[in-house]
């Protein structure tokens, strides 16, 4: 299979990346690259075998079901590149 | 008086506890030679002197009091993809910007609760994707090594290439650092130094950098096979923060060194014998099935049949899991932030800003090969093929091999900015084919120099382990150790 460039814009917007008619470009190319090299998985036969989920045959650990930690929203946005008392800004989302 | 910094962790601590030096002269001795040394190597992209001077203190205050850890005053050197509280933690990325998280990830908290000092953070591949550490927002590192007549920079293998440089170089005891799919036994190679990939839930994540969760594998770099030994004891943990933290006690790996290998069954896999692999490579195979045989292992021919696909399968898996981990990325929580006309703009822009060319090429595959319609083809069928690649270890461990040995990486270390690598990028991907089996089916492997090649410059071997048996690789990669000896690159910086 390979990517056409309407196919490589359309991943960008759901990967939320803006690019460029060149980069968009390059890109296509690169991808094609990639996925020709991934193209030989076609003639393993993987009739019957189950995708691996997990790496070593566990069962997921689950914690206890309690408050254990809490009561940091200032560490939570310290980080952010916009917040105001204790909330993220960003651009208005709703008309 | 031999100089600090070419000391071992094991050695130091021996000094350390005799008294001998004391936590502060030692941390001052590698600050002294990052200073002056960072600037050509690039190994550093964060150096923390003060609190690094100040863990010394109070390591010289536990020495005093008789309460030293396992690690009391080894001055240590950090990848940037682990979260250190307050401190840079950028995994090599425009995107995160500024970030210094409000948490310490629990690999290098269990290295502080043992003692160690945090000389900084080191350099790597942007979000760990990349095998030459170019890819990197802070510019390449330079390897230590360079060919014999040459003073052409070769890179020092990647990602974890600033946690190997550091190692070589003298510029830290011991270094953090994390393979997905090569990213520790590459460039340990590469430098002629140790670095092991635990098993899979052998080392919490919690708390490191995100890129391919079901892959991503913390571990150490160090001089020698025991000092990875040491550093994989502290680093490793059971932890309830992470689910697929394992529930099994560490177990002492120091003691498995020196221990004899006699009647062991070292598997030789046909498949990893590749297409253009150079003689050189193909020799130090010979050399280290040699070494095994001399000291009583048993050599068995194995097949380790669907290990051509393992490559191609990593490149569904990972970048499908990466543009999942990588969306949290997008302006609003932390790091860059690239103001657009709306929210969705502004996610693009800061994404495309942010984010270098290799992290696109592998969202953008990601995004592809999980997008509707695409599903079962692509990443469906690579977890099956993974099951396949997995059963082919299965079969050969039931058949009674203790351990694989194989070639570490197909080529020394190249040279930085080469351009048939900067053209093709599944040229760069193959430098992990002997290494990405591994983790598909996440077993440990360890990576151990076996020589120099003609051009003087390390090669490494690798030895493939069942599940949480690293003591078995630290003891056949010790009797590997002993008899190719230790490689120290000639100070030119």
């Amino acid at each position: 299979m390979s990517v056409d460039l309407a196919t490589v814009k359309r991943v960008a917007r759901l990967a939320r990346i803006a690019v460029s008619e060149e980069e968009a470009a390059r890109m296509m190319g690169e991808l094609n690259g990639i996925l020709g090299f991934v193209e030989q998985l076609s003639e393993v036969n993987v009739d019957g075998v189950e995708p691996m989920t997990s790496v070593t045959p566990m069962n997921m650990k689950k914690r206890a079901d309690i408050v254990a930690d809490g009561g940091k929203a200032a560490d939570v946005v310290a980080n952010a590149p916009n917040s105001d008392r204790n909330f993220f800004v960003v651009p208005k989302v709703v008309e | 008086m031999t100089e600090l910094t070419s000391l071992t962790i094991a050695e130091a601590r021996a000094k350390l506890s005799a008294k001998e030096i004391t936590a502060v002269e030692l941390t001052d001795a590698y600050i002294a030679a990052i200073e002056a040394a960072n600037d050509t190597i690039n190994a550093y992209v964060a150096v923390t002197p003060e609190k690094a001077r100040e863990m010394a203190k109070t390591s010289d205050a536990r020495i005093a009091a008789g309460k030293a850890g396992a690690l009391e005053g080894i001055p240590l050197g950090i990848k940037d993809l682990f979260g250190t509280e307050g401190v840079h933690t950028q995994a090599c990325s425009h995107i995160l910007d500024g970030f210094e998280p409000r948490y310490e990830s629990t690999v290098t908290q269990n290295l502080w609760n043992d003692g160690a000092v945090m000389l900084g953070k080191l350099n790597m591949d942007e979000f760990a994707m990349g095998s030459s550490n170019e890819t990197s927002y802070y510019g390449p590192v330079k390897n230590p090594w360079r060919a014999k007549g040459s003073n052409l920079d070769l890179v020092p293998g990647g990602s974890s290439g600033g946690s190997a440089a550091a190692v070589a170089a003298h510029l830290c005891a011991g270094a953090t650092a994390t393979d997905t799919g090569g990213s520790i036994r590459q460039p340990a190679a590469f430098t002629g130094t140790v670095g092991i990939k635990p098993t899979y839930g052998r080392c919490s994540r919690w708390g490191v950098v995100a890129f391919a969760s079901s892959l991503d594998q913390a571990g150490p770099i160090a001089r020698d096979v025991r000092d990875a030994a040491i550093l994989l004891k502290s680093m490793a943990s059971i932890d309830p923060k992470d689910t697929t933290s394992v529930d099994l006690p560490v177990p002492d790996y120091e003691a498995s060194i020196g221990q004899s290998i006699k009647g062991m069954r070292i598997g030789i896999p046909k498949e990893y014998r590749v297409d253009g692999m150079p003689e050189e490579i193909e020799a130090l195979w010979q050399q280290g099935i040699a070494w095994l045989r001399d000291a009583g292992a048993e050599i068995v021919d194995i097949s380790l049949p669907h290990t051509k696909y393992a490559l191609p399968a990593y490149y569904i898996v990972a970048p499908a899991e990466a543009s999942s981990n990588l969306a949290r990325y997008d302006g609003v929580r932390y790091g860059l932030r690239v103001d657009g006309k709306d929210i969705i703009d502004m996610y693009e822009k800061t994404r495309a800003a942010g984010f270098g060319q290799e992290v696109k090429r592998r969202i953008m595959i990601g995004t592809y090969v999980l997008s509707a319609g695409y599903y079962d083809a692509y990443y469906l069928r690579a977890q099956k093929v993974r099951t396949l690649i997995k059963r082919d270890f299965e079969v050969v461990f039931d058949a009674g091999i203790d351990a694989i040995l194989t070639p570490a990486t197909p080529s020394s270390a190249f040279g930085i900015a080469d351009e048939d690598l900067a053209a093709d990028p599944v040229k760069m991907y193959l430098n992990d084919i002997f290494t990405v089996t591994v983790n598909m089916a996440g077993l440990p492997g360890i990576a151990v120099p076996g020589g120099l090649d003609r051009k003087g410059l390390p090669l490494g071997l690798q030895l493939i382990g069942k599940p949480f048996e690293e003591e078995t690789l630290f003891k056949t990669a010790h009797v590997i150790e002993q008899s190719a000896g230790r490689f120290t690159p000639s100070k030119w910086w």
